[in-house]
């Protein structure tokens, strides 16, 4: 049985840059205008479920080791689909510049990644063009910033100890 | 970027359900056509509800975030005409802590503790998840028992989620003696993980390298006694609810979904499989020694809240076959890896060798280092699939931990669940989808 999976960058006719991620699953470095055209060619060769989409802020690590050909930009949407029918996974990685940070929704293909999409957006900052509710998920509307970009502090609570010297 | 440019880029708008007139025609159309914001090829047909209710026919009310059928903080703005519920919309985030941000200052052994507290239902197959990614990013594999262990202790979790369910849906729709059984039944498996891990919920109890402990003394007559008992007390439920005419009316032919817009709204677990679709990650693509264990995947046919109940109950009993073939097969060995860079080296060696103590001082305030790579691992929870996507920098720390929680997911299945009936039936709709708001807000 082994020998007769055929991989999914074959399926989807992709024959540009692909890495394997830890536990050997597969992963297709996809450009931002090739991006809809790849999970549609995936979606329509069996991987009916996109089960997760999420954001990555590489700020710290811009000079990150990518396959050859792949421009290291400062985020990453993170697509991972599932094909019931063949019990396959497929991860696909897009780079998204910090001076444009814009790719297409998923929505049209996926209606699963509504959620996930505003997620991305409210975290990161990541936009989705023509995302039907493009508004925050998670954070109040009138939020500031997006917290899980490197940039964004952590903030602390300050702890005051009652024998504490006071500040110097 | 200055901070007004900041605001207003990410001033996005109201998230809440809008009235008619201030939603735009394209927006209402996706969201009557379909249900709730379908695109236009998954459109069913519009026709069995009308489309042309001005503004002032039809009344928008909230129920919650304090609503108590609705599972912790959920919020869901129903667009009524009459008592039929036409469009409706969750609204989240009431409980968002940031769990997410938080794992990425947490070290990789600091973090089991985090991410159990997301899903606090089952929080020890948050646990298993996240253990699992950090060993396949290590490369490390865990001792033969320490497997069965896991396995043994995520379907007692599994059969203390379900009843746990059981309670609150029994609740939900008026039968409090099942809500007082349910609870009751929890309760009896939540004293052995309290024996076991010490703690009731949150146990910290799985970690990267093993499970925190080996089983206490006597551990075999604890499970047998619960798995003898749970299948009694089951057979009791089903008198109870099963085919008694006031539940199958509240619950039969209520929230149908179909297995086509099930899998294309990302819903997993009891919801899909109650929808036709044999999917179980666990008979699918086995993780732990799932492939050496005999049990059977529940699935419905019609994808009712019937079929949902019919699903999760049947589980409980398969969870206990699992249960029991855990306690035949359960090798000897040690529970966690001997691995001095990963686990704490035992007690007794601290005492007598220097080096055990720096190892065991270096694990629990440093941790250890993981290297560069990235990870996505997906088991079977309770709710669906619970995945967990880890970037790793080569540091202590993750450079970036999600968690794909099933009930976010989940959640997307409630606007066409929802959509055209009755506003009681929606209590019971909600109940069926089991949605852990703790997991959804993460």
């Amino acid at each position: 049985m082994e020998a007769e999976v055929q991989s999914a960058a074959e399926l989807a006719g992709w024959t540009g840059p692909a890495s394997t991620g830890a536990g050997g699953q597969e992963v297709l470095h996809v450009t931002r205008d090739r991006y809809l055209e790849v999970v549609g060619a995936l979606r329509d060769n069996g991987f009916a479920m996109c089960s997760d989409l999420c954001a990555v802020d590489y700020l710290r690590h811009l000079e990150r080791p990518l396959p050859e050909g792949v421009a290291p930009e400062r985020f990453e949407i993170v697509v991972n689909l599932l094909s019931l029918e063949r019990h396959q996974r497929i991860r696909v990685r897009v780079q998204v510049p910090e001076g444009d940070p814009v790719v297409p929704t998923l929505f049209n293909l996926y209606p699963g990644t509504e959620n996930m999409e505003r997620e991305a957006f409210d975290l990161f900052g990541v936009r989705f063009a023509g995302h039907p509710d493009h508004t925050r998920i998670l954070m109040p509307e009138d939020w500031e910033g997006h917290p899980l970009r490197k940039d964004y502090s952590v903030g602390r609570v300050p702890v005051q100890f009652k024998e504490a010297p006071g500040p110097r | 970027m200055t901070d007004e440019e900041l605001t207003a880029e990410t001033s996005e708008g109201p998230q809440e359900l809008q009235e008619r007139d201030q939603t735009t025609p394209v927006e209402l159309g996706i969201e009557e056509g379909s249900s709730l914001r379908l695109p236009e090829a998954l459109l069913g047909d519009h026709g069995d509800i009308d489309v042309e209710f001005g503004a002032d026919e039809t009344m928008i009310i909230n129920m919650g975030p304090q609503h108590p059928s609705t599972h912790g903080v959920l919020r869901i703005m129903l667009e009524l005409e009459g008592e039929t519920v036409l469009r409706s919309k969750p609204v989240i985030g009431y409980l968002h802590t940031g769990m997410e941000k938080t794992g990425e200052q947490l070290t990789y052994v600091q973090g089991a503790t985090n991410v159990t507290r997301m899903d606090y239902l089952s929080p020890l197959h948050n646990e298993l998840v996240f253990s699992l990614a950090v060993e396949a990013l290590l490369g490390i594999d865990i001792p033969p028992r320490a497997t069965w262990i896991r396995m043994l202790m995520a379907e007692l979790n599994r059969i203390s989620s379900h009843t746990m369910w059981m309670a609150t849906n029994g609740l939900d729709l008026a039968s409090s003696s099942m809500m007082i059984y349910g609870f009751r039944e929890r309760e009896m498996v939540l004293s052995f993980l309290e024996k076991t891990t010490g703690l009731r919920m949150n146990h910290d109890y799985i970690r990267p390298g093993g499970v925190a402990a080996d089983l206490p003394d006597g551990w075999e007559d604890d499970v047998m006694a619960i798995v003898e008992t749970i299948p009694g007390r089951v057979d009791e439920y089903d008198e109870l609810l099963t085919g008694q005419p006031i539940f199958k009316e509240r619950t039969e032919g209520v929230g149908l979904i179909s297995p086509e817009l099930a899998t294309a709204l990302s819903v997993t677990g009891p919801i899909l499989r109650a929808s036709g679709v044999e999917w179980d990650l666990r008979r699918a693509m086995p993780y732990l020694a799932y492939d050496e264990v005999d049990f059977d995947v529940i699935v419905g046919t019609v994808g009712d809240t019937y079929d949902r109940y019919a699903v999760r109950i049947n589980e409980i009993r398969e969870s206990c076959r699992i249960v029991r073939q855990c306690v035949e097969k359960m090798p000897p060995g040690d529970y966690r890896a001997q691995d001095k860079k990963v686990t704490p080296p035992p007690r007794a060696r601290i005492d007598e060798s220097m080096e055990a103590l720096i190892h065991h001082f270096k694990i629990f305030t440093r941790g250890f280092e993981v290297p560069p790579g990235e990870v996505y691992t997906a088991i079977e929870s309770p709710r669906g699939e619970l995945g967990c996507y880890l970037v790793a920098d080569g540091s202590n720390k993750p450079y970036r931990m999600h968690i794909r929680a099933p009930s976010f997911a989940n959640l997307q299945a409630l606007p066409p669940l929802l959509r055209g009936g009755l506003i009681a039936d929606a209590v019971a709709i909600i109940s069926s989808v089991d949605p852990v708001l703790g997991e959804v807000d993460r």
